[in-house]
């Protein structure tokens, strides 16, 4: 079977974001840029599905501005066998990107669809689960194991309260979560090698899909600072300040 | 206009988000219609019907349902748009999973994890684990939206409203159920406790969780835990607060051995309350922690427990 892995550029997950002082946006400028965590789980899925057997080509790609490619060539490196640039300049939301997706599911065909559960920039939660239902698919959000078997593709979901397991019919989309596996590190050689794997650009535009935007940021403003807080010095102090200042116990 | 909630009960029982997501639904400033789809539904209606802010119930009484699929759940939701300007959920994994499924059928963006209402069109929301908070606007005419539980406060009671059954295709046919396996807890919901207590890699192994029991038996709390300590194996995920896990906002947060990553802290930041315990003094945990004690959680565990 073939495997689609949408991936995302996005801020480090260890860079604290900064609201810029026009409130605008966030400042991204100069900013460190990665995989988004949960996509590199999904990359490592799809990769171990092939080194099992089971899927027999790994196609990853991304929507973004060029800078997009590098973490493509990351997918390359850590075993995508080639790798599809949809390139555009525009900020877009989950719904375009579903849509863009949908497209390439459309050329490409492939059986699964692996996503990241949420990207960590928007926090939006919602390409795969609008994927599965522009191309009228079956879903396992949150997948923390995804066992394919002929025909469907059985997926433990981390829900509140446990864990669900639900069987889907194939093609079939699926969005990791961040215990379906450990991700490897790309090696010096297959960063190398990844260099000479095939890299198709597409522009956004032509596909065909309508990108006006549906919402609009109107402001982005840094959260409420709480105000600083004492040490104590030892557990009944801290007892008697929760229940005499605080009042919360 | 009108606005659509779908509740989201769990064992013959409505879910303390539900009430939240209503008050939430109520702020948008139309009737509020609540949709209770599952099975064997009939205790559940009387307690929806007598939720603060609901105009009428609509039951969706299928097997189909019962276990809230996301494909089966959507086009039921789906056949019911058209009454409505605006749909509504709980940002739950089970809100956050048919959701966006149905926004994309009805060609409408979604507004998720909303944390306030400024006007029936615009919302603010977190981005970036919470270190930015964004106000949005919908262009779209039909909003659909999920709600941050822990940002509002829960529905007061009323006589009940009126009950309406409605029906849809049952199974679409992409998914079934196969199995569930749930975590026991005789505690407070994660999200609902309003003392919370959590553990970090500091706790060092599982069993050393149990130094938390008796303080949240007195406390009547419930057990978080880092995703660290979620990672090592120590607890169950569906224990872990943060980012990627819940998201509480209790009277009192306690964090022990737990250094402060800001995916945690995207989980618990709105807490009236935090104490940290910690033995490193430069834990980031302490930059928000209106009380800290900086001390090994090994002498100040057993000591707190007894204090209480």
């Amino acid at each position: 079977m073939k495997i689609l892995v949408p991936i995302k550029r996005v801020i480090d997950y260890n860079v604290k974001a900064r609201v810029k002082a026009d409130k605008s946006d966030v400042d991204l400028a100069n900013v460190k840029m990665a995989m988004n965590p949960f996509c590199e789980i999904a990359i490592e899925e799809a990769i171990r599905l092939k080194e099992a057997g089971t899927a027999t080509e790994v196609v990853a790609v991304t929507i973004g501005n060029k800078s997009s490619q590098e973490q493509l060539r990351t997918a390359l490196a850590l075993g995508a066998d080639k790798a599809i640039h949809i390139e555009t300049e525009e900020k877009l939301e989950s719904l375009h990107v579903a849509k863009l997706l949908s497209k390439i599911v459309e050329q490409e065909s492939p059986e699964l669809v692996i996503l990241g559960k949420q990207s960590i920039d928007s926090d939006n939660n919602q390409t795969g689960q609008m994927l599965a239902a522009l191309t009228g698919r079956g879903q396992g959000t949150f997948a923390s194991k995804v066992d394919v078997q002929s025909g469907t593709v059985n997926v433990t979901r981390e829900v509140d309260g446990g864990l669900q397991t639900v069987a889907l019919k194939l093609p079939a989309i699926v969005t990791t979560d961040l215990r379906l596996n450990e991700p490897r590190y790309a090696s010096l050689p297959n960063i190398m090698k990844a260099k000479r794997k095939p890299l198709e650009v597409i522009a956004a535009d032509s596909l065909g899909v309508d990108l006006a935007p549906r919402i609009q940021l109107v402001e982005v403003n840094e959260p409420e600072k709480r105000s600083a807080g004492i040490i104590v010095e030892d557990v009944a102090t801290l007892v008697k300040k929760l229940k005499t200042e605080a009042k919360v116990i | 206009m009108k606005t659509l909630v779908i509740a989201e009960h769990d064992k013959g029982v409505l879910k303390p988000e539900t009430n939240k997501t209503i008050t939430a639904a109520v702020k948008l400033g139309f009737d509020v219609d609540l949709l209770l789809a599952g099975e064997n539904l009939s205790a559940m209606s009387e307690q929806a019907a007598s939720i603060a802010g609901v105009s009428n119930v609509l039951i969706a009484d299928d097997a189909a349902y019962a276990n809230q699929l996301a494909e089966n759940l959507a086009d039921l939701v789906l056949s019911l748009a058209d009454n409505y300007s605006h749909i509504v959920a709980s940002a739950t994994t089970t809100g956050k999973n048919f959701m966006p499924r149905v926004a994309a059928l009805l060609d409408v963006a979604q507004i998720s994890e909303i944390i306030d209402v400024i006007d029936a069109d615009t919302f603010k929301r977190p981005i970036y684990a919470g270190n930015a908070i964004a106000t949005v606007k919908s262009l779209d005419s039909k909003k659909v939206i999920t709600v941050r539980a822990s940002s509002f406060d829960i529905a007061q009671e009323q006589a009940p409203v009126a009950v309406t059954s409605v029906t849809g295709k049952g199974s679409v046919g992409l998914s079934e159920f196969v199995s569930e396996e749930q975590t026991e807890s005789e505690r407070p919901e994660l999200t609902a406790a309003p003392v919370v207590i959590s553990g970090g890699r500091g706790m060092q192994n599982g069993e050393n969780f149990a130094l938390l029991n008796g303080i949240a038996d007195k406390l009547g709390a419930a057990i978080g835990a880092s995703r660290a300590a979620v990672d090592a194996g120590f607890v169950p995920n569906d224990m872990q607060v943060g980012q990627t896990g819940k998201i509480v906002a209790p009277d009192l947060y306690i964090a022990v051995g737990i250094s402060g990553a800001i995916q945690h802290l995207a989980g618990m930041k709105d807490s009236k309350v935090i104490v940290a315990i910690n033995k490193d003094p430069d834990a980031p945990i302490f930059q928000v922690a209106d009380y800290g004690l900086v001390a090994d959680l090994f002498d100040v565990l057993p000591e707190l427990e007894s204090a209480l």
